[in-house]
């Protein structure tokens, strides 16, 4: 029992396809109670899927997912949101709601899930967006925001119900680099001041390496690799070494070689008068 | 997909794209009847979480009014506006009509019968779904494709009470209402063109509208526009839900909101006056 509580979220064996395509096949994943997990995987192999199917967003084809031991995966809508209220989400954009204010998308979670008052809210929302390095912007709407700042806000919703578990969706794509930097130590910062459990997918190395206590690698939807971020740097396997060295040869292949090799103009041309006759 | 590439274009490649089924007409018709039924499926399944949800409070207060506004107060100019000029337009024609046979005064009475009837309730339930309709899949559509409906759902928020039980409600709410002010803006609209231009006795012009109009003609329009709000809002609100693919993603489910919605309210339409007959 000591041993199993210790684990805060477990995946086992998970599928999911979308039509034809097979996303995750066999996933499997253990995140101890106060971890920072970081899975990182090329653009398209299932990162986001994954995280979208721990917090029942997406209904896995088939598996288990355990949070602190209770199989979530086929809970129904009411018992499901309970659960959720575990959870706290980094959406890649933001996902601020953009009808409203600042202050009230971080407030939502409290409006919604307990019977403060109004000004208590907006007190607290006040709170969280300090605690990620942001004031006097509660009255602006979230159009009126920067991409990092957007992000900001984002975690600032997250936290603001308090949650066991926090989940990010690429939180440093899509800022500059200093920016990213500054929200991989809010990261960080979360873990030691709210003692949370977190999972965060990601591409970027750097941020990575920052973040995380362990790193796992999902490839053609399956983990092939966790450890410990030095593990992982000095990791044998040429997947990983190709991955976070970040090159296009190796055994990960993004596109068909023969496709990189230009013809000659005139054979192009050749080309194009047959497709056109032929292909439909 | 790519096909095998064909020396001569023409027959052979059409007789391949039949093979492939596209040309096939039994293939195209069975396609095309499975995928409106799954959708019309869809559409019924959303309106019976819809109408669950109803029953269960807490309801958004402030975003049912904020809706209702939306719906009803910004629509009343647009509804104003159709109802009059359509009720001017029938006094004219019928007039033209009547003449023939010198019952010049009955024009009232086709007037008031068919805007409460048929007119009121179907031309609002247009102008309403081409004004509201779209706004409503543009807006879901693109809190679908930014995540804003996940975050909700993040947030142990239902989407469908938050979002969708609040338009439904209002729509079903302001639709009537505005039938109400558009029945009585087009019965003034025939009057005043009856009178001012045609030159009708005023006394028998109201005398004619008001001794045939029947109080079952009027409850026959508030139900179907009652009929009509509802249609408008699951059909609007099913296609921001299930919008995908980015702008043009959203751009496709507005479009296919207004047509769908447009399309059901007239045919419906038949068939609400079928059984009320």
């Amino acid at each position: 029992m000591n041993k199993e509580s210790a684990i805060k979220i477990r995946v086992a064996n998970l599928y999911k396809s979308f039509g034809e395509s097979q996303v995750l096949r066999g996933v499997d994943l253990e995140v101890h109670q106060g971890e920072s997990m970081v899975v990182i995987g090329g653009s398209g192999s299932g990162k986001t899927v994954l995280i979208k199917c721990i917090i029942g967003l997406v209904q896995p084809d088939g598996g288990e997912i355990y949070v602190d031991g209770l199989e979530v995966s086929n809970l129904n809508e009411k018992r499901m949101n309970e659960v959720r209220k575990k959870f706290g989400m980094l959406f890649q954009w933001g996902a601020l709601f953009d009808s409203m204010t600042v202050w009230e998308n971080v407030g939502f979670g409290l409006r919604h899930q307990t019977h403060l008052k109004e000004e208590d809210i907006r007190r607290m929302a006040t709170e969280k967006l300090a605690l990620v390095g942001l004031r006097n912007v509660e009255d602006l709407m979230p159009s009126e925001l920067s991409g990092g700042m957007r992000k900001r806000v984002s975690l600032a919703r997250a936290i603001a119900i308090e949650p066991e578990i926090l989940l990010y969706d690429e939180p440093t794509t899509g800022i500059d680099p200093i920016m990213a930097d500054a929200i991989n130590d809010l990261i960080v910062q979360m873990r030691e001041k709210l003692d949370v459990t977190s999972i965060a997918i990601t591409h970027d190395m750097k941020s990575a390496y920052k973040i995380g206590d362990r790193i796992a690698m999902l490839y053609q939807g399956k983990i092939i690799e966790v450890g410990t971020p030095e593990e992982i740097k000095n990791c044998s396997n040429p997947i990983v070494q190709q991955f976070i060295e970040g090159k296009s040869e190796g055994p990960i292949r993004i596109v068909d070689p023969a496709l990189l090799t230009l013809p000659s103009r005139s054979q192009r041309r050749g080309d194009r008068d047959e497709q056109e006759k032929g292909d439909y | 997909m790519r096909i095998a590439r064909l020396p001569q274009a023409g027959t052979k490649r059409l007789a391949l794209i039949c093979e492939g089924g596209y040309l096939n007409p039994f293939s195209w018709i069975g396609n095309h009847t499975i995928r409106f039924l799954e959708e019309a499926g869809r559409i019924m399944i959303l309106f019976a979480q819809t109408f669950s949800w109803v029953f269960r409070p807490p309801l958004e207060g402030r975003e049912i009014l904020r809706q209702m506004q939306e719906v009803g107060v910004r629509s009343f100019p647009v509804v104003v506006i159709t109802a009059a000029f359509t009720g001017m337009v029938l006094a004219l024609q019928s007039f033209t009509g009547f003449k023939r046979f010198g019952a010049e005064t009955m024009v009232g009475t086709v007037v008031a019968l068919s805007m409460t009837r048929e007119l009121g309730p179907v031309l609002t339930g247009l102008m309403v779904s081409g004004r509201v309709g779209s706004a409503m899949a543009a807006e879901l559509g693109t809190m679908r494709v930014t995540e804003q409906i996940d975050a909700l759902y993040t947030l142990a928020t239902n989407p469908i009470k938050y979002l969708i039980v609040p338009r439904f409600l209002a729509a079903m709410i302001m639709l009537p209402i505005l039938v109400i002010f558009a029945d009585i803006i087009g019965i003034l609209g025939g009057y005043l063109v009856s009178v001012q231009i045609l030159g009708t006795n005023p006394t028998l012009y109201f005398r004619r509208t008001w001794n045939f109009l029947e109080l079952d003609d009027l409850y026959i329009g508030l139900l179907k526009a009652l009929f009509f709000g509802m249609i408008i809002a699951t059909i609007s609100c099913y296609q921001g839900f299930s919008a995908q693919g980015g702008a043009e993603g959203v751009g496709r489910a507005t479009t296919k909101a207004v047509v769908i919605s447009s399309l059901t309210i007239l045919i419906s339409n038949y068939f609400i006056t079928a059984i009320l007959f």
